[in-house]
C-alpha cells in the first residue's frame, strides 16, 4: 500500500495578534504547526499501513520552513517527506493548491509505484475552506469519502475499502474501491506520540524537494495568483459595535441582587421571551 | 475557497493586506457572458431538506433583485411526495423556479452522482451564482462542482453583496478568524460560495406563492457508481444538530477552570430549557465534545438569547454568535472582547453568577407558573 497525507503546516492560530494601528497580521514569533486536523489523517494512515504494510508519504505545499512540519510528521511515524515548494505557488487558492499537491502526487507515483490512498485534513484551522482534499480527488479521479468517523475495513487484495461517514442525523456506511481520497473527522482517534526512533529518523532523513518544475508542472500560470480564480480584494479587522455592553452594576451588592438585576433587564429588552419563557414553564 | 497565501515565502500564510490583485480588473471572458441568475442548493438528505437552503434563498433572493434576474432553487432528490414538497417550500421561500433532478440515485448523498448531477445542470442552464450550504454534504459537493468547472469557491461566506460591477463580493473570516476579508471570483463563472448554517437570517415563509419547476434526467446507473451506500445509523439522540437552531444557548470558556464546572452551565440551560456550548479552548482542552464547540469553526448560532459565561470573545467566536438576539456576557475581566460586542455585561465571577442567575430563572418562572 503507498498512502500520501497530504498535510499543511500553519501558524497556532492562539497566538495570532492584528497589529493595533495597521490592521495587519503579526507574523513574527507566531510558533507553526501541523494543522490539528491533519494529524488524525496521518494517525488514520499510518494505522492502516501497520496494519497492511506498505509506506506513508507525507506531502505539503509551502515555504521552505515547512520542511519542520514533515519531519514532525516524520517523528510520529510517516516513512517518507515530499516538500513541494516554488514562489509560483504564493498566492494560491483552494483551486490551485489542489491542482500543485495533485501534479505533486501523481509523481510521487512515477517514483514510488501506484498510491492506493490519499488522506487530508479535514480542513486546515487557518483557511477553514476544508476544499482541498476534494479538489485532490476530483483531479486525481479518487473516490471521495469526507468526513469520516471509523475505517471498517480495508481489503488491499479486492482493492475496496468500507468506511463510516458523519451525515447528517446520522453516519453512512459507505464502501468503495481503491484510490480513493479520504478525510478524517477529528476525535477519529487518537494520535500517536513520536518515538524516539522515528524523532532519531525524522531529522537525517533526506526530504524530496519539488518545485513546479520537478512536480510536472509546465504551465505555471496554473499556480499561484495566476492559476486563482478568487481575488482578495479586500483584507479588514471586523468593526467594532459602536455601543458596548450595557454592565450590571456590581458594587457592593450580592450575586442574587445582580442576578436579579440581570433577569429583570433581560426581559426587559426581550418581553416576548419572557412571555414565552413563562409559558412554557406553565406548560412544563 | 481562498486560503489566499502570502506572497512568498511565507505562502502558508494569510492575505498580506489583500493581496497583489486587489486592483485587478473584471475582464469576464465571452463565454461567460450568457451566465445568470441566482442558485441555491436545496440540500435535502433522505427525505429531509436541511433549513439552510431556506436562509440561503433569504439571501439569494436579495443579491437576484440587486441584479434584476431571477432567483431558482436547484433540488436533487430522490423520487417521491418529500421533493415535491421541497420544490413548494422553496418558492414560499422566495425562489421563482426551481431545477428538479429526481432519481432514485440522488435519494441518498455521495458525490459522485450529485457532483454529476449538478455540473450537468450548471453547464445547460449556466447560473452567475451558485450558493450552498456550507454542511458536510454541500462542502464535500462544492469542491468538487468548483474544480470541474475550474471556478471560483469562496467558503463560509458570512456577508454576500453584489458590488458595482454586478460581481458577487463574498465575505468570511480568515486566518483562523482573526480579520475578514472580501473575495471575488471576477472572470470564472458561476461564482460559487458556501454558507454556514445559521449565518443568514430564516426568511418568512410567503403562502400561496408559487413558480415554475424545470425537470431535468440525471444519466447515470446505479452500476456505474463506485460507493456504495451499505446502511444508515440514524443518531440515538438529536442532541448534535439542536444547537445551531436553539432558542436560548448557555455557553461556558476557560473562565470555569475545570470541566466539574461545566454543570453550572448545563443547570441554567436545564432551567431555560436551553442547549449548552462552549468556546473553542474548552474543546481543546477535551473539556466537552467538537459538537459543543461554539464559532469559526464550531456552530454559528443565532438565539434569541445568548449568555456566556467565562468567555473571553475572541473574533473566531464571535462571528459564531454575534446573530443572537441578545447577548449577556459574564466576566471577571472588564476589559475583555466580548463587552464589545455583548449587549449586557456582569463584571464576576461565572462560578458564583451562574447559579445566581439559575436561581433567579427559576424563581421567576417558578413564581409565574403559580400566578399562571
Amino acid at each position: 500500500m503507498n498512502i500520501v497525507v497530504c498535510i499543511k503546516q500553519v501558524p497556532d492560530s492562539a497566538q495570532i495578534r492584528v497589529h493595533p494601528v495597521t490592521n495587519t497580521i503579526m507574523r513574527q514569533g507566531v510558533p507553526t504547526i501541523i494543522n490539528p486536523y491533519d494529524l488524525f489523517s496521518l494517525e488514520a494512515a499510518l494505522q492502516l499501513r501497520d496494519q497492511t504494510g506498505g509506506k506513508v508519504i507525507v506531502l505539503t505545499m509551502g515555504p521552505p520552513m515547512a520542511e519542520d512540519a514533515l519531519r514532525k510528521a516524520m517523528g510520529i511515524g510517516a516513512d517518507k517527506a515530499v516538500l513541494l515548494t516554488d514562489r509560483f505557488f504564493a498566492g494560491s487558492d483552494t483551486l490551485a493548491t489542489s491542482f500543485s499537491l495533485s501534479m505533486a502526487i501523481t509523481k510521487i507515483a512515477e517514483k514510488e509505484g501506484p498510491i492506493d490512498l490519499v488522506f487530508c485534513g479535514k480542513q486546515t484551522i487557518d483557511g477553514d475552506t476544508a476544499q482541498v482534499g476534494p479538489g485532490i480527488a476530483c483531479r486525481l479521479g479518487l473516490n471521495q469519502l469526507t468526513y469520516i468517523t471509523s475505517i471498517e475495513a480495508l481489503d488491499p487484495k479486492a482493492r475496496e475499502i468500507t468506511v463510516q461517514r458523519r451525515a447528517e442525523g446520522g453516519v453512512q456506511v459507505l464502501k468503495t474501491k481503491l484510490p480513493c481520497m479520504i478525510t478524517m473527522l477529528e476525535g477519529s482517534n487518537i494520535v500517536r506520540r513520536g518515538s524516539m526512533p522515528n524523532v532519531l529518523r525524522a531529522a537525517r532523513e533526506p526530504i524530496l524537494t519539488l518545485n513546479a518544475a520537478a512536480a510536472g508542472i509546465e504551465d505555471v500560470t496554473r499556480c499561484g495568483l495566476r492559476g486563482s480564480p478568487t481575488v482578495v480584494k479586500k483584507v479588514f479587522a471586523p468593526k467594532p459595535r459602536a455601543d458596548k455592553a450595557k454592565l450590571i452594576d456590581t458594587t457592593n451588592r450580592s450575586t442574587t441582587d445582580i442576578a436579579n438585576d440581570a433577569v429583570d433587564a433581560l426581559f426587559a429588552a426581550a418581553p416576548k421571551l419572557h412571555t414565552d419563557l413563562v409559558g412554557r414553564a406553565a406548560q412544563a | 475557497m481562498t486560503e489566499k497565501a502570502a506572497p512568498a515565502p511565507a505562502a502558508a500564510a494569510a492575505p498580506a493586506a489583500g493581496g497583489s490583485r486587489a486592483g485587478m480588473k473584471k475582464e469576464l471572458p465571452e463565454r461567460f457572458r450568457d451566465y445568470k441568475h441566482v442558485w441555491v442548493l436545496i440540500e435535502m438528505e433522505r427525505g429531509q431538506v436541511h433549513p439552510v437552503s431556506w436562509e440561503l434563498l433569504g439571501e439569494g433572493r436579495k443579491l437576484a433583485d440587486k441584479l434584476g434576474v431571477e432567483l431558482a432553487g436547484a433540488l436533487l432528490a430522490g423520487p417521491g411526495e418529500a421533493a415535491r414538497k421541497a420544490v413548494d417550500e422553496a418558492f414560499s421561500y422566495g425562489a421563482d423556479l426551481v431545477y428538479l433532478m429526481e432519481d432514485p440515485l440522488l435519494a441518498d448523498y455521495r458525490n459522485q452522482p450529485y457532483a454529476a448531477a449538478m455540473t450537468d445542470l450548471v453547464n445547460t442552464y449556466k447560473p452567475e451564482i451558485l450558493l450552498m450550504g456550507a454542511t458536510n454534504l454541500g462542502r464535500d459537493l462544492a469542491g468538487t462542482v468548483a474544480t470541474t468547472l475550474a471556478t471560483g469557491l469562496t467558503a463560509d461566506c458570512t456577508e454576500l453583496a453584489i458590488d458595482h460591477e454586478g460581481s458577487l463580493a463574498a465575505t468570511r473570516p480568515t486566518f483562523g478568524g482573526t480579520l475578514l476579508c472580501t473575495i471575488h471570483t471576477l472572470n470564472f463563472r458561476p461564482q460559487m460560495a458556501t454558507i454556514r448554517p445559521r449565518v443568514m437570517a430564516m426568511p418568512e415563509a410567503q403562502e400561496g406563492r408559487s413558480g415554475r419547476v424545470i425537470r431535468h434526467a440525471l444519466v447515470m446507473e446505479e452500476s456505474s457508481v463506485i460507493t456504495k451506500i451499505l446502511d444508515f445509523i440514524a443518531d440515538a439522540n438529536m442532541d448534535k444538530a439542536q444547537l445551531a437552531y436553539a432558542d436560548i444557548v448557555v455557553a461556558g470558556g476557560m473562565g470555569l477552570g475545570r470541566p466539574e464546572n461545566f454543570k453550572l452551565v448545563t443547570e441554567l440551560a436545564a432551567v431555560l430549557g436551553a442547549e449548552y456550548g462552549c468556546s473553542r479552548p474548552v474543546v481543546q482542552k477535551g473539556w466537552l465534545p467538537a459538537e459543543r464547540q461554539i464559532g469559526q469553526t464550531g456552530k454559528t448560532i443565532r438565539p434569541r438569547l445568548y449568555i456566556a459565561a467565562g468567555i473571553s470573545g475572541a473574533i473566531q467566536h464571535r462571528v459564531g454568535v454575534e446573530g443572537s438576539d441578545i447577548i449577556l456576557a459574564i466576566n471577571t475581566d472588564p476589559n475583555a472582547t466580548i463587552f464589545e460586542f455583548a449587549h449586557m455585561g456582569i463584571v464576576g465571577d461565572a462560578l458564583q453568577i451562574l447559579p445566581a442567575l439559575t436561581e433567579a430563572f427559576r424563581r421567576i418562572l417558578a413564581v409565574n407558573r403559580l400566578a399562571g
